[in-house]
């Protein structure tokens, strides 16, 4: 249990720290934006108390938003994906269930699955967060096209750390 | 009544998002209206330091061109030196000048932080409450305008950029005394937007903008850019003008914050005037 806590906290430093200094340093004309940290609410136990999903993602998000002074827009962002996880792992449950171990990850549910579920929360995620940021319905269109743009973006650079960096971490288990 | 407690706990999960989604939703709002000292942003002492540690590396790979813009701007200065000028009278007197006072003082700082693909923009400064700055101060480049200070900590500032959704700076043609108001309508980090110059006003492609007297904020006669193309607007009383800004916001590392030292004189003056008006 403790040893869990260390590993998700140690992908958590991770993962804030390649959004903030990496990642929000891309300047590609503001359409292509990845907002990879959200890795971290994606690859949770299946398990994990609904409750204390939620407050990880405020948190999570709260931690993004210090860094670019945009307090209230991940954490947001990040609320609406924790609420909506558990129903896309409903949908996307195998026949018997989830183990009670299960952790999403494209080794344990393949590619295919992984890819759908990461898709499905990022462009939540995403949609949300472009549109409160622009806040301005004259700008509806752009704002949608940034938001899948930088979904797009998102989803190659999770997809491209779970084969970095997180398989090796559960192999080693 | 025990059945309303049961509603609400079977349901706790949904209360529970929406209870930190108004959390959230506040705290956004409150950010983008008013000015707050709060822990919250990166004025904070930890995530000040990393971006400071962070800036100095990408500083370094800037070097060369910030060293240009720098020298470029010390030559433009030399020439306004007294001892650049060629004396025509053969004796010089000093008098003491008390027909002019000091209204500007600007205070140097470091970008340690800065953004210019999202549609509200940020930079933080390494200069703080303890170096005198305020909120509401302007800040400048050696090439343009950069944006209006938000909120102070004691080591550490964070500048709302020109590229944001509530900048709204007035800028008039070098040329003439036209003036408009210049906006960013989030696209392209060169590229700004000036509205409410009248129909009649004649300019070019190319025609320099610069900041107005009117604001207390900045300095008059700040280079703000130049006209890029004016969009033929059918109906309406204004043109429609882009213009490409002279500050290079993705590659900024040094600016001054402008200290103006009437200020709250002028701002008293006004609201003065205006509360005696209300009456």
């Amino acid at each position: 249990m403790i040893s869990e806590i260390l590993k998700y906290s140690l992908k958590f430093i991770l993962l804030v720290l390649v959004q903030v200094l990496i990642l929000n340093n891309i300047q590609y004309s503001g359409f292509i934006n990845p907002y990879a940290y959200i890795l971290f609410l994606l690859i949770l136990p299946v398990r994990i108390p609904k409750s204390l999903l939620l407050i990880i993602a405020f948190f999570t998000g709260l931690t993004v938003d210090m860094f670019g002074n945009s307090i209230g827009l991940h954490a947001s962002a990040c609320l609406l994906l924790a609420y909506a996880r558990p129903m896309v792992l409903r949908i996307l449950a195998p026949r018997d269930g989830y183990e009670t171990d299960t952790v999403p990850s494209i080794i344990g549910q393949g590619f295919k699955w992984f890819m759908i579920y990461t898709a499905l929360l990022t462009v939540i995620h995403h949609l949300l967060l472009f549109y409160l940021e622009s806040f301005r319905l004259s700008e509806f269109f752009t704002t949608f096209v940034r938001a899948l743009s930088s979904s797009l973006a998102t989803i190659t650079v999770i997809i491209l750390f779970q084969y970095l960096f997180f398989n090796q971490f559960e192999v080693k288990k | 009544m025990r059945n309303l407690f049961l509603l609400l706990w079977r349901n706790n999960f949904t209360i529970l998002f929406l209870l930190l989604q108004s959390l959230s939703i506040y705290f956004l709002i409150r950010n983008n209206r008013f000015q707050q000292v709060s822990v919250f942003n990166s004025t904070n002492a930890v995530v000040g330091s990393i971006m400071g540690v962070v800036s100095e590396v990408t500083e370094y790979i800037n070097l060369k061109e910030n060293n240009e813009n720098l020298s470029r701007e010390n030559a433009r200065l030399k020439a306004l030196l007294p001892e650049s000028y060629y004396e025509n009278r053969s004796v010089r007197t000093m008098v003491a000048d008390s027909s002019r006072s000091q209204k500007y003082s600007y205070i140097a700082a470091r970008v340690i932080n800065n953004s210019v693909n999202k549609r509200n923009n940020f930079l933080t400064l390494d200069k703080g409450s303890l170096h005198g700055v305020h909120p509401d101060m302007g800040v400048i480049s050696s090439t343009g305008i950069v944006g209006i200070v938000k909120d102070v900590s004691e080591h550490y500032c964070t500048v709302m950029s020109l590229l944001h959704k509530n900048s709204k700076v007035s800028a008039r043609f070098n040329h003439n005394n036209y003036f408009g108001s210049l906006s960013w309508d989030g696209d392209d980090p060169r590229i700004a937007q000036l509205s409410e110059i009248p129909k009649h006003v004649v300019f070019k492609i190319g025609d320099t903008l610069v900041t107005t007297r009117y604001s207390a904020i900045f300095p008059e006669g700040v280079m703000i850019g130049t006209v890029r193309k004016s969009n033929p607007d059918m109906g309406g009383n204004f043109h429609d003008i882009t213009v490409n800004l002279s500050t290079e916001f993705s590659n900024i590392s040094h600016v001054y914050i402008v200290d103006n030292l009437m200020k709250s004189e002028q701002n008293d003056l006004e609201s003065k005037t205006e509360s005696e008006d209300d009456k």
